[in-house]
């Protein structure tokens, strides 16, 4: 993280250069850049609270919502690398056969020859990235459209999968490789009827979350930039606060932190500062936002495609190992279907098919309201068959509201 | 051409009126008072600077905007109209043709004339109709192709009379074309303003929509000038006495003594190293590899100089730029580029960029902007690294650093923070400038910076170049304007079909001269 810079700029003109712009056009304009994230903000607590009631609270038991987190999970990795593809201006329709793969391959590393759990891990991931630098030579470098060559890559990594398996499903795995999907974080301390140090990890996430915002204000500032009235603000961080305590103590109160959700946890902080604030980040969006363009400013197209490719390899292997973990098997039907929930995760969370547009944390957002709706769904008892009808409503409304609302701000 | 017949006998109703027209969008007054008046068998044209409200109002005529979203009147040949959608204005005759143009460019120019109007009979087309209808109305616009040629494969200056004969085979009476000129060379422009005065003596009035200010007064009858979503005054062309002066005081609301900068010519030391020189240069067509589009081309600017580049469209200049910076176009490409004396390699853009030369492309929105991007984060793009440190961008510093540019560059926006496709032309124009000057080059290479700008920007767009000039930049100015380059530039090269064809210092550079060198290479 950057520290406060210290060889601050001097500052720009003694009076703040314009008349303060009044608070509701501030809060409006801020509202109208982040539209969608925030609306699916809002569409994500009405889904839970809708659940919450239709389900007689089950939905949000310790238990229930420990569970929603360790279901959605390979899901949600997939989603963070499908939104950077798709911001990118591209589509990777391969992703689930590549799990799949993947957890084929660390199957039969394991179980028929015996390599240890973390050297399997480790060459699973590597697996995951030769992958996607091999989609990623033919899209960047040769030029085949990414539907094209993802959709092959769909049916190679599908053959290669049944090719290592047949049709046999392989396990069980070693306790470490399993403990991936089904361990939590130890415990600690002093008895008290709750996860210790998920109490601690949530304070300190929370800490941590209101120092940023207190710094990036002060900053703001500092730079004579408009920010957000002072009571607006300190309102901003109690929900923000009682948002993380809450569910600090719903996971403390049964089996503390998963250690799936450590891990999205720390895909989600630092693949989202790296597409906000790193230099690679902008690059990824500049590309799909105009790729002449950005070509002309000097930025290495060929090389961000590539990259972008072999980082979507590596998360579809680490979903493909966090999926193998949680089944204890690698099994020939994995994965399928995940491409199509990744990408309608990134879409309600907020990605735009011709590029440009999303946000790492728009695609957990939309990750958690399919999960959410797959979870509640199937609490209150509807068949499989009405889940899917019901979720590709949910898909095309998300959608279809954006579009309506960009007409209606661009007319 | 045939004398006029003249239309009906004096105070005849006119075609069109437009009476007290507003238009609001939430939170904007578009069209706040708007009278037009269009007397048959007239050219119109319309004036007034970007955002004065000329397109409202012709999206308000044709149908785009329904009847109701609007105040006021519209009455054509004296009937009130009440136009729910483009169809509707069509079939009474009104046409607008955009500066888009709306072609499909796979289908054939046949196939396109009659899109949503097929000949057909029960659903099926009748392709023999459909052909011979087209070639005639082919030769009504004086466009000798066949009608199965495919769209994409004729130049814009024909497509856009394909848009016109389409417009023909809808019995066009009100003809609108929105900036017809904008994308088209000296000749093709010439030819479709002769094309526009032969409709009118066949009783097609057309109303006109232009920045180029020679043409209004070359092919209209009279202008109605709008500022601020208000019309300001219309004059009458014909007499002679409007000039373009006089239309620019309408516009601007008072009068541009100055179109260009004062500007100091240039005094430099010749003796020292150029800034930037480019030694017999050649570049091949992409696709065409035996044709040469620059043919050993050797041109060099100076420090604190500004240097023109002349040329009709397809004279090769945009592409020697772009071939120069990072080898952006072009195949097969020879010749040496030299940086203050010294050979350098700019076989990509980055390389380009770190010998400190830029280039700010003709069509920003293609290839200058990110247009759902910010501002702030268009303006750092070229050079992030100004406001990062290892990798990471500080986005304040980056505020901070748009914040100066729209500042100092006057760019009119409520935050920096707005999308940048949300901005007018000629602010869009400043945010590539600014841009591309903060990546703090040596060399600037412009390539029709004003294109589709109104007066008042232009005007400050020149500021900025020859601020840059002073500070002892090299600025080279790719310009179909030749005002333009004559206002601003100290030394202008031309350039025909891919060869440089002249080199003229200020003193002696008319518009006679430069079009006689730009014209006399042809092959």
């Amino acid at each position: 993280m950057p520290q406060a810079t210290t060889d601050t700029p001097q500052r720009t003109g003694k009076q703040s250069p314009a008349a303060p712009p009044a608070t509701g056009s501030l809060l409006l304009d801020a509202a109208r850049r982040n539209m969608r994230q925030y609306g699916m903000l809002i569409a994500l607590g009405l889904i839970v609270v809708l659940f919450e009631i239709w389900t007689d609270g089950v939905l949000l038991k310790p238990n229930n919502v420990t569970n929603l987190v360790l279901q959605n999970s390979y899901i949600l990795v997939l989603a963070i690398g499908m939104m950077i593809v798709i911001i990118a201006g591209h589509i990777d329709l391969s992703v689930g056969s590549l799990a799949a793969f993947v957890s084929a391959a660390a199957a039969v590393m394991m179980v028929e020859h015996d390599v240890p759990w973390v050297l399997a891990l480790v060459l699973s991931l590597i697996v995951g990235a030769v992958a996607g630098a091999w989609q990623g030579f033919w899209i960047a470098y040769v030029g085949i459209p990414s539907f094209i060559v993802t959709l092959a890559g769909m049916l190679l990594f599908r053959g290669g999968t049944q090719i290592l398996l047949g049709s046999r499903s392989l396990g069980p795995f070693p306790e470490g490789f399993q403990k991936i999907s089904t361990g939590y974080l130890p415990e600690i301390g002093p008895e008290t009827n709750y996860h210790n140090l998920t109490l601690l990890l949530g304070c300190a996430l929370l800490a941590f979350a209101l120092l940023q915002e207190v710094r990036d204000r002060r900053r703001q500032l500092r730079y004579e930039l408009d920010v957000l009235p002072r009571n607006i603000f300190l309102a901003k961080c109690v929900a923000m606060a009682a948002a993380v305590l809450a569910f600090t103590m719903t996971l403390a109160s049964y089996r503390g932190v998963p250690v799936v959700l450590l891990l999205l946890a720390g895909l989600l902080i630092g693949f989202g500062y790296v597409m906000r604030n790193a230099i690679v980040g902008r690059h990824v969006y500049a590309l799909g936002g105009n790729r002449a363009a950005a070509k002309l400013s000097g930025v290495k197209d060929q090389r961000v495609t590539f990259l972008v490719f072999v980082n979507m390899g590596v998360l579809a292997a680490l979903a493909g190992i966090v999926y193998a973990a949680r089944l204890n098997a690698g099994v020939p039907q994995a994965g399928t279907n995940f491409e199509l929930e990744a990408i309608a995760a990134a879409f309600i969370g907020g990605a735009s098919m011709s590029g440009g547009v999303g946000t790492v944390f728009g695609a957990i957002i939309g990750g958690l309201v399919l999960g959410v709706l797959n979870n509640g769904m199937s609490l209150v008892g509807i068949g499989t068959d009405y889940q899917q009808v019901i979720k590709g409503l949910v898909l095309l409304a998300a959608v279809g509201f954006d579009v309506y609302n960009k007409r209606k701000v661009g007319s | 051409m045939k004398t006029p017949t003249a239309g009906p006998p004096a105070a005849a109703v006119p075609v069109l009126e437009m009476r007290s027209i507003v238009k609001t969008f939430p939170g904007v007054k578009a069209l706040s008072d708007v009278s037009l008046t269009v007397a048959q068998g007239e050219v119109h044209a319309i004036c007034g600077e970007n955002g004065a409200g000329k397109s409202t109002l012709m999206k308000v005529l044709s149908g785009v905007h329904p009847h109701g979203s609007y105040e006021g009147e519209i009455r054509f040949r004296g009937e009130n109209c009440v136009f729910k959608d483009i169809r509707a204005s069509e079939a009474r005759g009104i046409v607008i043709i955009h500066q888009e143009l709306a072609l499909v460019p796979y289908l054939s120019i046949a196939e396109n004339i009659f899109l949503g109007n097929e000949h057909a009979t029960r659903g099926f087309i009748s392709w023999n109709e459909t052909l011979r209808h087209a070639a005639v109305l082919l030769d009504r616009v004086g466009l000798r192709e066949h009608p199965q040629t495919r769209v994409a494969d004729i130049g814009v200056g024909k497509q856009q009379l394909v848009e016109i004969a389409k417009a023909l085979s809808k019995k066009v009476e009100l003809l609108i074309l929105d900036e017809p000129t904008a994308a088209l060379n000296d000749e093709d422009s010439a030819k479709l303003l002769t094309l526009i005065k032969e409709l009118k003596g066949q009783g097609i009035s057309s109303i006109i929509i232009s920045h180029k200010l020679g043409e209004i007064t070359e092919v209209a009858d009279s202008v109605t000038v709008l500022r601020d979503g208000r019309t300001v005054e219309t004059l009458d062309v014909r007499s002679g006495s409007t000039t373009e002066d006089r239309i620019i005081r309408g516009m601007v609301g008072r009068d541009l003594d100055h179109r260009f900068p004062e500007r100091t010519p240039y005094e430099g030391d010749p003796g020292a190293h150029p800034a930037l020189e480019v030694r017999d240069w050649t570049v091949h067509h992409p696709i065409d590899q035996h044709r040469k589009v620059v043919d050993h081309v050797s041109v060099l600017a100076r420090r604190g100089e500004i240097v023109g580049i002349a040329g009709l469209m397809g004279a090769g200049r945009t592409e020697l730029a772009m071939s120069v910076f990072g080898r952006s176009y072009g195949r097969n490409i020879s010749g040496t580029v030299l940086k203050d004396g010294k050979e350098i390699r700019t076989r990509t853009v980055s390389e380009a960029v770190r010998h400190k030369i830029a280039y700010v492309t003709e069509d920003r929105k293609q290839y200058g902007l990110n247009l759902i991007d910010t501002i702030g984060r268009n303006i750092s793009l070229g050079a992030l690294d100004k406001v990062s440190r290892r990798g990471i961008v500080d986005e304040h510093e980056e505020t901070r650093v748009a914040e100066s540019y729209r500042t100092s560059m006057n760019i009119k926006t409520p935050t920096v923070f707005e999308q940048v496709g949300r901005l007018s032309g000629g602010n869009q124009q400043k945010v590539v400038l600014g841009k591309w000057i903060f990546a703090g080059p040596d060399v600037l290479i412009l390539d029709e910076p004003t294109r589709g700008i109104d007066v008042g920007a232009k005007y400050e767009i020149y500021s900025v170049i020859d601020r840059l000039a002073a500070q002892g930049k090299a600025v080279v100015l790719i310009s179909s304007e030749l005002p333009e380059l004559l206002g601003m530039c100290d030394r202008i090269y031309t350039m025909a079909a891919g060869r440089l064809t002249g080199e003229v210092p200020r003193a002696q550079a008319t518009q006679e001269v430069l079009m006689r060198h730009m014209t006399s290479d042809k092959r």
